[in-house]
């Protein structure tokens, strides 16, 4: 039924995605389907890599690391934004065309009154994409 | 400084433990166990996120609220203390100011032609993030903004009549005029030429080279060194592992004080110029109260922008405000004195560089009311905006030369203003020789309206006027805010957006405190007295970009 599943990760709270790299690895292997690790980053440094470049290694290695048992080896894409604060949801429906992905899997926050004025990246990408998404509670 | 030459990715890959790739292309990282974001304190306190630094932050944060609410509890107090503190900075610290700028003015124009300048700024094979035409409005419009509405009739037209009045002599000896240099007393085309010299001056190379220096360094650190992007990543030549501690969180508590009075003194300036223009337009009273809703409005309108990000943000306005920058100076210069102008534009330049070394020496001036009243002001608060406006050139400049960014940032905006001023200020002298004074007998942040008032469809330039400081103030407060926030997460760029909101309406509160606490001599005397200590920063920085640039590889 799906043939690409897209994964938002975040190298840097890694603790909170479990249940979702879970999920996705689970819909993977039922649909044979391809797995793709998206990451975003900035050019400048950050916590997580000194580059974009140490961040691409680091999200292949992430990748590799966490194959379906299927074996199939899933891919990784990093992507560079001016301000991930801002507009990380928009580079993430970007990256679902590019990507090719018929499936978004992502973990997201229970939903809290700030929603209204910032609502979580999970609903907005699902506000603006064909693809069907699942997001997935702590 | 142990470095790790990482001269090739491949390599560096087949032996996956080595650490850190190099950026694109070679480049010479530190090597340094510090980690982004360790120190960093992150919570969520009422379903807010937050991620500090909390030594840095919390100082800052603290120290400027208290400031704030003393300043509106006590402001006669405060006006006398600041006053203090601007005057003696004027008669004690001006020679270092003046000499500093000079030798940021050499550094730039020496790497520009040296082998360093074929350095490339992320690697050597780095591609740059934005198109020469944002990045050059990105550049502007953060880098004097709201200055050149203020500035651009006013100052011409100050240097023109204190020139043509000449020198006079107070009973101690000191001269009581404020011209510049020997003055040019009843003549009015030397006058002219000294008063245009005078204003390209204080709005040509140093500033620039000021924003620069602090550019420059900060952007090699960060994108070719894989430090931390913030000011005191600059420091590592010189403090090595220390810059971790706490003379580095003293380095970006500095940092944040200046940028915050800088942009302040911008605000309030702003606020005024858009108040008198509101004013002259419409017959809005201009006192207090009206400043008081007009920061309290654009602040409103900054979050916006602030919450929209640099790309819909900062990026769009400045590319609006070139566009109606451009069109008002072009309207300027035709239905102006055209030729006066085109050929001022060249006799400027020329009166400019001829006055240079005398206007720039920084000892034994006889100007004294000129070089420390104008002069050392201006460098004062160019330094206290550079690290707002050099960590936001460092931050949308990865990927060019530093042979490239330099002429973009010292060169290009250096004749933009030489244009500009030649434009508004020919144009208001012009009016002043032709017997209408209305312009240099009006306040400060009036005389922009004046002049236009003389031209046609003043109505309409006038109210481009006002969108202009408008906008130019929205681009400064979300640029700052964006950059304090930055410096304030310890280096973390992805830091959750309600801290940049927190910044963005603090500087709307100081411009309001200091406007209410002092008016515009407040704002002064708070920029110049924030910029004098970074000015030792920036003098670390020269050091630490000779140093940077030496040991990185040059490409073709």
């Amino acid at each position: 039924m799906y043939k690409k599943i897209m994964v938002p990760v975040d190298l840097a709270h890694l603790d909170a995605l479990e249940k979702a790299l879970a999920v996705a690895a689970d819909m993977s292997r039922h649909y044979q389907a391809e797995l793709c690790y998206v990451g975003v980053t900035t050019s400048q440094p950050s916590s997580v890599a000194r580059s974009p470049e140490e961040y691409r290694e680091k999200l292949q290695a992430f990748a590799h690391e966490h194959a379906p048992e299927t074996g199939k080896e899933p891919s990784a894409r990093v992507i560079v934004s001016h301000d991930p604060a801002v507009d990380l949801d928009h580079k993430l429906i970007e990256a679902i065309d590019e990507v090719g992905a018929d499936l978004v899997v992502m973990g997201t926050h229970l939903p809290k009154a700030l929603n209204a004025i910032m609502p979580t990246h999970g609903g907005d990408i699902a506000g603006h994409t064909d693809a069907s998404v699942f997001l997935v509670r702590p | 400084m142990e470095n790790q030459n990482n001269q090739d990715p491949d390599k560096a890959n087949q032996t996956e433990s080595v650490g850190v790739p190099a950026p694109e292309g070679p480049a010479n990282l530190i090597d340094t166990d510090y980690v982004i974001g360790q120190d960093n304190y992150a919570a969520r306190p009422l379903g807010v996120d937050i991620d500090i630094h909390g030594a840095v932050f919390s100082f800052s944060a603290l120290v400027i609220l208290a400031f704030v609410i003393l300043t509106l509890a006590l402001p006669e107090q405060s006006t006398a203390w600041f006053d203090g503190a601007k005057n003696w900075i004027n008669a004690n610290m001006s020679w270092f100011l003046i000499g500093a700028a000079n030798i940021f003015v050499l550094l730039c124009l020496f790497l520009i032609f040296s082998p360093l300048g074929k350095v490339r700024i992320g690697g050597a094979h780095a591609e740059p993030d934005f198109s020469y035409l944002s990045w050059f409005a990105m550049l502007f419009a953060a880098g004097m903004g709201v200055g050149l509405m203020f500035y651009g009739v006013s100052e011409p037209l100050t240097h023109y009549g204190t020139s043509l009045g000449g020198t006079s002599v107070g009973e101690d000896g000191v001269r009581t005029d404020w011209a510049p240099l020997g003055a040019a007393a009843g003549d009015q085309g030397a006058a002219m030429s000294l008063g245009m010299a005078a204003t390209i001056f204080h709005w040509g190379l140093h500033p620039w080279a000021i924003y620069a220096i602090v550019a420059l360094s900060l952007a090699l650190f960060a994108y070719n060194k894989g430090l931390p992007l913030t000011v005191r990543s600059m420091f590592y030549p010189l403090l090595g592992e220390r810059i971790w501690g706490w003379p580095g969180h003293v380095i970006d508590i500095m940092a944040v004080f200046a940028t915050l009075f800088g942009l302040a003194t911008s605000l309030g300036i702003g606020a005024q110029q858009a108040a008198a223009g509101l004013n002259h337009l419409f017959g809005i009273p201009d006192g207090n109260t009206t400043l008081v809703l007009l920061i309290a409005a654009i602040t409103a309108v900054a979050v916006v922008s602030i919450v929209a990000g640099v790309d819909k943000g900062v990026k769009r306005l400045s590319e609006i405000n070139l566009v109606l920058a451009f069109l008002l100076l072009m309207f300027v210069v035709f239905v102006g004195p055209t030729l006066m102008i085109l050929t001022g534009f060249a006799k400027n330049l020329g009166a400019y560089l001829t006055e240079l070394p005398f206007l720039s020496n920084p000892f034994g001036r006889e100007d004294v009311n000129f070089s420390q009243g104008w002069t050392t002001f201006y460098w004062a608060w160019w330094i206290s905006w550079s690290p707002f406006v050099g960590m936001f050139i460092a931050r949308v400049s990865r990927g060019r030369s530093v042979r490239e960014f330099l002429t973009a940032v010292l060169l290009v905006p250096s004749t933009v203003s030489v244009f500009w001023m030649t434009a508004f200020g020919t144009t208001a002298i012009k009016q002043l020789q032709e017997g209408f004074t209305g312009a240099s007998d009006a306040d400060l942040a009036v005389k922009l309206y004046e002049v236009l008032g003389q031209l046609p469809m003043a109505e309409i330039t006038s109210f481009i006027g006002i969108v202009l400081v408008i906008v130019f103030f929205v681009t400064s407060s979300d640029s700052g805010s964006l950059v304090i926030d930055t410096i304030t997460a310890g280096g973390k760029i992805d830091a959750p957006k309600p801290q940049r909101v927190f910044w963005g309406i603090i500087e709307g509160a100081i411009a309001i405190a200091l406007l209410a606490g002092g008016g515009l001599a407040a704002l002064q005397s708070a920029a110049v007295a924030a910029g004098l200590p970074f000015t030792v920063v920036l003098l670390v920085g020269c050091f630490a970009i000779i140093k940077g640039l030496m040991d990185e590889p040059r490409s073709a």
